[in-house]
């Protein structure tokens, strides 16, 4: 019930802070843009295969499905650039910023459990960031379907890989925001972000240019901070295999993908994260 | 602020009588090498409005945050009703208004109120009930459904106080509950404190306006460098070391050293009546020396104890360790 309460705080507060109409009205924006992107794209690759086949009396190429995956995969990129940054600005300072503001000193002498106020925030946070992923990927799926005629494989797959890399990046803000203040919080986990960022780019030319070097690197960075790994996994399950082999190695993607086991690393990953989040709020002097 | 509210639970609860409100034994707190508290060693009866003074610095709302479970004792134990610290029934039956009171701004009063009714456990027909009378209690009514981020400091104490007495407590700790109130808003806390106590309620009141305590409250404890300095009754540390003047028609010398078996005299002023000044420990030394003088008839024509307040009690406590700490 008190988790509950916390839940419900959280998720009013971005409604009543008008964070959820700037959101929605940027992603509005985000998606017309990018339906008007794919809109073009599509006229010109149609009117370029045109000019082919008038050329040389061929038929329609097989390859609009890698181009239009590529496109899907840009948007959904950029969906996951988004939520992360969005994860990162809306958690940095959920406990930090509560203890500075001294609105803590009223909640925590109530019959509820530190636990229930760092759960509830998670909660209420993961239940935001989920809702929009899938409607982001939604938006960016129609838009494919509608004005792309193109659907790409494994949606549902990839969706909830988004939304881990969501979990990774809030448990990892939650974490901090229990133990620095706001700005040292967004720092560190920003820097933290870019080095994942980094690291899944050093793995992906490593892989290009056969460098062991550079590929351990990549895994490094993927062991500190899996959201970019993640990203990766996801990536490659929403792309045709053709579209894969076809594009290979790049920054948005991937052409080896994580394994189970690092799902499953990132699933422990915010699991100790959430629980060493309240580990130290629990000891915690207000 | 208006008084038509209902009746706090506290008043129909029997308070058990062995056992004392807040008991706190040895409490400790250390910051890094910082000694904030150090054996705070007291003890609160139910029904009591007890003032908790001390110089800024003495470890006062550290010793409160301690009770609230906002900061963790180093060593030392402590009861709040009965039960040990953080007891989840004992919360449900505390009331606190912090000493900063932030709340968050965009939440209105009266969702703040049904938020912190909610975290009490209280029915959503309990909430509907109380949270009007609450905000009656602090004159709060018209700003009900306004935003805390419009509201005055005065107003942002006066719903954190009523969001102190939600859950109709039969504890409340209020850490500076006038600190941003005028002198109106500080009558009508003082209003409130009454009422708390005629209703049974048991109320542990930080505040520096040392006026507002001593007309409030039944007992004091003044801590100084995180230990209690002084405490006990108000009357008591009040008439505590009085002076007094008494007027006479003479003061035979033989007389003057029985007096001052029961009385400090330091002035004897001879003229067309005698006026001794004396220093005396307490009231009833006061009425030993008016026996004494009356046996051996001398007629007293007065007795003028001098008016001490408990600011002059704060500054003879904290006054000798400050000095000695300079």
């Amino acid at each position: 019930m008190n988790v509950a309460i916390i839940a419900r705080l959280t998720v009013r507060e971005a409604f009543r802070r008008k964070v959820i109409l700037g959101v929605v009205l940027l992603s509005l924006a985000f998606i017309a843009l990018y339906a008007l992107g794919f809109h073009l794209f599509r006229d010109n690759y149609l009117s370029l295969e045109a000019r082919r086949s008038a050329r040389t009396g061929a038929g329609p190429a097989p390859s609009y499905a890698v181009s239009a995956s590529a496109m899907v995969l840009l948007g959904l990129y950029t969906v996951n650039f988004l939520t992360g940054i969005m994860t990162i600005f809306a958690a940095v300072g959920t406990v930090a910023g509560e203890i500075e503001a001294g609105t803590l000193d009223a909640i925590v002498p109530k019959p509820i459990s530190r636990w229930q106020i760092i759960t509830g925030k998670y909660l209420g946070f993961a239940l935001m960031l989920s809702a929009y992923i899938a409607l982001m990927v939604c938006g960016v799926a129609l838009t494919a379907h509608l004005v792309g005629h193109y659907g790409p494989p494994h949606l549902v797959h990839g969706t909830l890989l988004v939304i881990l890399v969501s979990m990774i990046l809030l448990s990892l803000t939650m974490l901090g925001s229990t133990l620095f203040s706001t700005m040292t919080n967004g720092i560190i986990v920003f820097m933290l972000y870019g080095v994942a960022v980094t690291g899944g780019l050093v793995e992906q030319l490593g892989t290009a240019l056969n460098s062991d070097t550079m590929v351990k690197i990549g895994v490094g960075s993927s062991i500190l901070l899996p959201s970019d790994s993640m990203w990766r996994l996801a990536s490659y399950v929403v792309q045709p295999s053709l579209a894969i082999s076809f594009i290979g190695p790049n920054p948005l993607g991937t052409t080896v993908p994580p394994s189970d086991r690092a799902v499953h690393y990132s699933i422990v990953y915010c699991l100790m994260l959430v629980i060493g989040s309240v580990l130290v709020f629990q000891r915690r002097d207000l | 602020m208006s008084e038509s509210v209902s009746q706090s639970p506290a008043a129909t609860t029997a308070a058990p009588s062995n056992e004392p409100a807040i008991e706190l034994r040895g409490l400790r707190k250390v910051f890094r090498d910082q000694v904030a508290v150090d054996n705070l060693t007291l003890s609160v009866d139910y029904g009591e409005v007890f003032g908790f003074l001390g110089p800024n610095g003495a470890g006062k709302t550290t010793s409160i945050k301690m009770l609230m479970g906002l900061v963790y004792p180093t060593s030392g134990q402590a009861r709040l009703l009965g039960r040990k610290l953080g007891d989840r029934v004992a919360r449900r039956q505390i009331g606190y208004l912090p000493e900063l009171f932030r709340f968050h701004e965009w939440l209105t009063g009266s969702e703040f109120l049904d938020l912190h009714g909610r975290l009490y456990g209280m029915s959503s027909a309990e909430r509907r009930k109380r949270i009007p009378d609450v905000l009656a209690l602090v004159d709060l009514t018209a700003y009900a459904h306004k935003k805390i981020g419009t509201y005055s400091k005065g107003m942002q104490q006066r719903i954190g106080l009523a969001q102190a007495l939600i859950n109709s407590p039969r504890l409340v700790f209020l850490d500076e509950p006038t600190s941003a109130l005028d002198p109106l808003g500080r009558r009508d806390v003082r209003a409130i404190l009454a009422r708390l106590r005629g209703e049974g309620v048991t109320v542990f009141l930080n505040s520096h306006l040392l006026g507002e305590v001593e007309l409030s409250s039944d007992r004091v404890a003044i801590i100084d460098h995180g230990r209690v300095a002084a405490t006990g009754r108000v009357d008591d540390l009040l008439s505590r070391d009085l002076r007094v003047e008494f007027r006479l028609s003479s003061l035979p010398v033989d007389l003057l050293p029985e007096l001052g078996k029961l009385v400090q005299v330091e002035q004897v002023v001879e003229g067309q009546r005698t006026v001794v000044m004396a220093r005396v420990a307490g009231e009833a030394a006061i009425a030993a020396a008016v026996d004494l003088l009356a046996r051996h008839r001398v007629s007293v024509y007065g007795v003028t104890p001098e008016r001490r307040s408990l600011e002059d009690v704060f500054v003879d406590v904290v006054a000798p360790s400050r000095e000695a700490g300079r």
